[in-house]
């Protein structure tokens, strides 16, 4: 029964299957709770306008339509525009990817430095990146359109993409840094002797060991800045703005008429890459990475 | 700025809109997103592009213009303005004394606005004396609606005094019908907050109230009137009212599990948009009372570089008050021209009515802006006081003590 | 010269993101500072005029109620997401057939944008429409669940929708964590005899003291900007039962005009999570250095 691969065995005993059955009991109806919203959700997608304005909100469709989903997609209004979602998408990938892969791997490299290379005054910086996490948006928007302006960024992708880097860092670093610290700093010295240098032990040994916390600060930056909205209707102009203005385009409109059917079909469809991202890098979810080398 | 000089640019650009000086540019920043909506200002772009503009639209929805102007901000002090923005209200003057917007007086005087606009709107978009916004239509706020059927089946008419309003209610709740569609959201409950307080109020004590800010009316028996009528209306909603979007409870007259909604004439379209027919299917009229509270989109030009922009600010101004722009616009939106020579042939009774009743409120002095809606005062105080009517509305707090916390709540927004 | 280099890397490293960090938040933590002392409106205005803004801040009770209900919907938040997520990386660890599955249930809440789904939720919470009139319809009429339009519950149901949407991450960084600990460590203890749940509770959580740092962090930084979760489940109500520090300044500062309003409801947020955070973070970082 034991997997070498993974950690815990499993209950080896046959008295204790009773107790899996639970777990999963368990487990499921929480799958449940967390499922209630998407139900509702694809329900009412599927459903058509009629229907809802009769008044069934939370029930099953009595007839199944799948128009909700091409209007999303492609001739919803988000303005004069009648085209959906799909020509936004490419602005949210464009900033989206570099802003991602950026401050990942700076907070890989700051969180490698705090955590195992300390000096006087680390623990003091990354108080302050720490702290830097709280700054509510709303109060940044003003300057950094000022500073957005200065440096010729304004309106423009490059511009979306440096305000998520800044504001990303202090996650992405906070992330490695804890990671980074539970980690023996004899792996360090051991590397050093065989004549590594600073970079060589990054990229060779802690990279290697840092696959579940690299997803998770994935899933993170990708979930944060694919999903904003405040800096993308701030920062962005005609022709580069993200798929959540379209989205919000879409569905906050105040005195029309509401298509909840389309509403909800948008906002799954906005999701899509970002479920996708969680679906590839939960197959790095794997224990096992440290095993033997840690131990210095 | 140089106005003179904008002024003569402006002029130029007009005066040879057609020949090759400068190609029309335009940047528009608004929140018609959605169908009814953007069908109607799909038109504008049409026009514009007929006339050899070339329009870049930048759309921001959400709060009732609140994300857009959020955008706005951003943009304007990154110096990159948009060409065109969406904007009413004081808000206009607000942005005028920021330094941030044209003058557009020189379009406005070659197309005569201040003889075809009434001239309480005219004033909204005047600043400082120079034209500064060109309005797109008049919403009317104090409508009330109402299924047709259950009125009939009860022998309820549509009610001329807020007495007969509940008295309408009382009847209809003993025969298990909900008297009032409303969603609890803090500008729903001040759209039926100033309905309430003009009937009651009348049309000068509205104005120095939520116009003058007057402290005595503010403070008034007759306000206090206005917070004890919230409160017997707050006993006609059903249980579940809470958050509730407006058109879910429109979808609640049409449905007929509610007799009536209070709500500005964008309701209209969502009746339309269910195949109702307007005297048939469902009823509006004014709510009781004299006045008439109007909601009046309106599109400003900011202060931006380059001839073709230019060109473009000054030509969009000539379309936006023009007569086939006017018409074809609200016939879409459920509202009425702003311009009071639109021919309204194709317009349907609730219209007609509308435009009736603005003709004649502006005769009388009883046209006056919505304070629910931002057209009344500036966003501090407009706040302020939506804070204290949802506050009331949702809690038993009682008339006086909201009266009072009304009066300190202006103070403080100061 | 290379020497110097090689000593100094991991400084010069450091330090771009320094310079960043300082500039554009604490440099801007300043700007609000000065502009919560201003007069601002619509715009920026930079003439001090003392704390006027402090004042009308202390004395609006709507922001009475936004910073009470920070408290609350704060520390509930925190903590049942904290558990809950704890709770499921642990299940989740047993070597279970659909963790791929189930994982991704967990995690997919935080995909979707809350605009929407907020719109679920309500009508899910809505006595009328969801849960209670589903179960009524069961058979069961007195059963009750109207805490979306009790303006004294309604701050728990945004609690409800809170967690749902973050305990998923907070798993998935617990379930990274577990993942790290030395599984050598625990095999020796399970040869010892020593039972699964004491494996946990005495071995591995205490070695993951550092990421429940990081889950803090992140549920704290959720709890104070929740904007599009109040927004779109209550939009602040019943009247503004359901305010948040986040939503009364974006109020004041874009959808009211009163910016220097907004700025100082910022410092005043600021001054209390710094109040929280650096006492934890300050023990936190000391108990790990060597």
């Amino acid at each position: 029964m034991t997997d070498p691969a993974r950690g815990l065995p499993a209950a080896p005993r046959a008295g204790q299957a009773a107790l899996r059955w639970l777990l999963f009991a368990i487990l499921g109806l929480f799958a449940l709770f967390y499922l209630m919203p998407l139900f509702v959700m694809i329900a009412t997608s599927l459903k058509s306008l009629e229907e809802i304005r009769a008044g069934s909100l939370v029930a099953l469709p009595a007839r199944v339509t799948f128009e909700a989903w091409g209007t999303a997609w492609s001739s919803a209004c988000t303005g004069i525009q009648c085209e959906g979602l799909r020509p936004y998408f490419w602005n949210s990938v464009s900033l989206s990817v570099p802003a991602v892969a950026i401050s990942t791997l700076l907070g890989a490299v700051n969180g490698y430095v705090i955590a195992q290379w300390r000096f006087r005054g680390a623990n003091l910086i990354f108080s302050l990146m720490l702290f830097g996490c709280f700054i509510p948006f709303q109060v940044v928007l003003l300057p950094m359109a000022r500073t957005l302006g200065f440096m010729g960024l304004t309106g423009s992708i490059s511009g979306l993409v440096f305000v998520h880097v800044i504001y990303g860092i202090g996650f992405t670093t906070l992330f490695f840094r804890n990671y980074y610290v539970t980690i023996p700093v004899e792996l360090v010295k051991a590397a050093k002797v065989d004549g590594a240098g600073f970079f060589r032990i990054f990229w060779s040994v802690f990279m290697p060991l840092s696959l579940p916390i690299l997803m998770v600060t994935v899933i993170w930056q990708f979930t944060q800045i694919w999903n904003d909205f405040l800096f993308g209707v701030s920062f962005s102009q005609a022709g580069t703005q993200p798929v959540t203005v379209a989205l919000n385009n879409i569905v906050n409109s105040t005195t029309g008429v509401k298509e909840y059917n389309v509403d909800m079909a948008a906002a799954i469809i906005a999701a899509l890459p970002t479920l996708f991202v969680y679906a590839v890098a939960g197959k790095y979810f794997i224990r096992g990475l440290t095993a033997g080398s840690v131990k210095g | 700025m140089n106005k003179p000089a904008f002024a003569a640019v402006v002029a130029a650009a007009f005066v040879s809109a057609s020949s090759a000086f400068a190609e029309p540019q335009a940047e528009v920043l608004h929140w018609w997103t959605s169908g009814g909506e953007a069908k109607s200002v799909a038109v504008l772009q049409q026009e514009f592009a007929a006339n050899g503009g070339t329009w870049t639209d930048m759309p921001v929805a959400g709060g009732g213009g609140d994300a857009a102007m959020t955008a706005l901000r951003a943009r304007v002090l990154s110096g990159n303005a948009p060409t065109a923005v969406q904007l009413k209200g004081p808000a206009i003057q607000e942005w005028y004394e920021e330094g941030a917007l044209a003058d557009i007086s020189a379009v406005a005087e070659a197309e005569g606005w201040a003889n075809v606009l009434p001239a309480s709107i005219a004033g909204h978009m005047q600043c400082e004396g120079a034209w500064c916004a060109a309005p797109v239509n008049v919403h009317r706020v104090d409508w009330i609606w109402a299924n047709a059927d259950i009125l009939t089946a009860n022998g309820i008419a549509m009610p001329g005094t807020w007495d007969e309003f509940n008295a309408a209610a009382e009847k209809l709740q003993a025969a298990g019908i909900v008297p009032l569609a409303h969603g609890g959201q803090a500008w729903q409950d001040a759209t039926v907050f100033e309905a309430v307080a003009l009937g009651i109020l009348g049309a000068d004590g509205f104005r120095k109230a939520f116009v003058e800010l007057d402290e005595n009316a503010l403070t008034s028996d007759a306000m206090v009137a206005v917070f004890d009528q919230m409160r017997t209306m707050r006993g006609y909603v059903d249980r579940n009212f809470s958050g509730r979007d407006w058109n879910l409870a429109t979808a609640m007259v049409m449905n007929g599990e509610a007799a009536f909604q209070i709500m500005g004439d964008w309701a209209k379209g969502e009746f339309l948009a269910a195949g109702k027919a307007p005297g048939v299917d469902f009823l509006c009229a004014s709510t009781p009372g004299d006045g008439f509270l109007y909601n009046v989109d309106s599109f400003a030009m900011f202060n931006v570089d380059g001839e073709d922009k230019r060109a473009g600010q000054a030509l969009l101004a000539k379309l936006i008050v023009g007569k086939n722009f006017q018409k074809v616009f609200n016939l879409n939106k459920g509202s009425i021209p702003a311009r009071t020579d639109v021919a309204l042939d194709e317009f349907d009774s609730c219209a007609h009515l509308s435009a009736r009743d603005m003709a004649a409120s502006s005769e009388s002095g009883s046209l006056l802006p919505s304070y629910a809606h931002g057209m009344a005062l500036r966003g501090a105080q407009s706040g302020a006081i939506t804070d204290v009517v949802t506050a009331h509305f949702n809690s038993d707090m009682s008339s006086a003590d909201a009266v009072k916390m009304l009066a300190e709540a202006i103070a403080n927004s100061m | 010269m290379a020497a110097w280099l090689e000593r100094n890397v991991p400084k010069l490293v450091l330090a771009p993101s320094f310079v960043a960090v300082l500039v554009f938040v604490y440099g801007f933590i300043a700007w609000t500072a000065w502009v919560s002392m201003t007069r601002s409106r619509l715009l920026p205005k930079y003439e001090i005029e003392g704390f006027i803004q402090y004042d009308r801040l202390f004395a609006a009770p709507r922001w009475d109620t936004a910073i009470n209900n920070l408290f609350v919907f704060g520390a509930l938040f925190i903590a049942v997401s904290m558990l809950l997520g704890l709770l499921l990386a642990i299940l989740l660890d047993q070597k279970i057939r659909a963790e791929g599955a189930l994982r991704t249930i967990y995690l997919y809440p935080m995909a979707l944008s809350m605009i929407v789904t907020g719109t679920a939720w309500k009508w899910i919470m809505n006595p009328g429409l969801g849960i209670e009139a589903t179960v009524r319809g069961w058979g069961f009429e007195g059963f009750s669940f109207d805490w979306v339009i009790d303006p004294d519950m309604a701050i728990y149901a945004i609690v409800i929708a809170g967690v749902w949407q973050a305990s998923g991450f907070v798993m998935a960084l617990f379930l990274a964590g577990l993942r790290s600990v030395d599984e050598e460590i625990v095999k020796a203890a399970r040869v010892d005899g020593i039972p699964t749940w004491r494996i946990y509770s005495a071995i591995i959580i205490p070695s993951m003291m550092p990421i429940f740092l990081s889950a803090f962090i992140v549920l704290a930084h959720l709890a104070i900007k929740s904007f599009d979760l109040v927004i779109a489940l209550t939009g602040g109500g019943p009247g503004y039962a359901t305010d948040l520090p986040a939503t009364y300044m974006y109020a004041m500062a874009f959808s009211r005009g009163d910016l220097g309003q907004a700025a100082s409801s910022a410092m005043v947020m600021m001054a209390v999570v710094f109040a929280i955070v650096v006492p934890y973070l300050y023990s936190e970082l000391r108990a790990k250095r060597d």
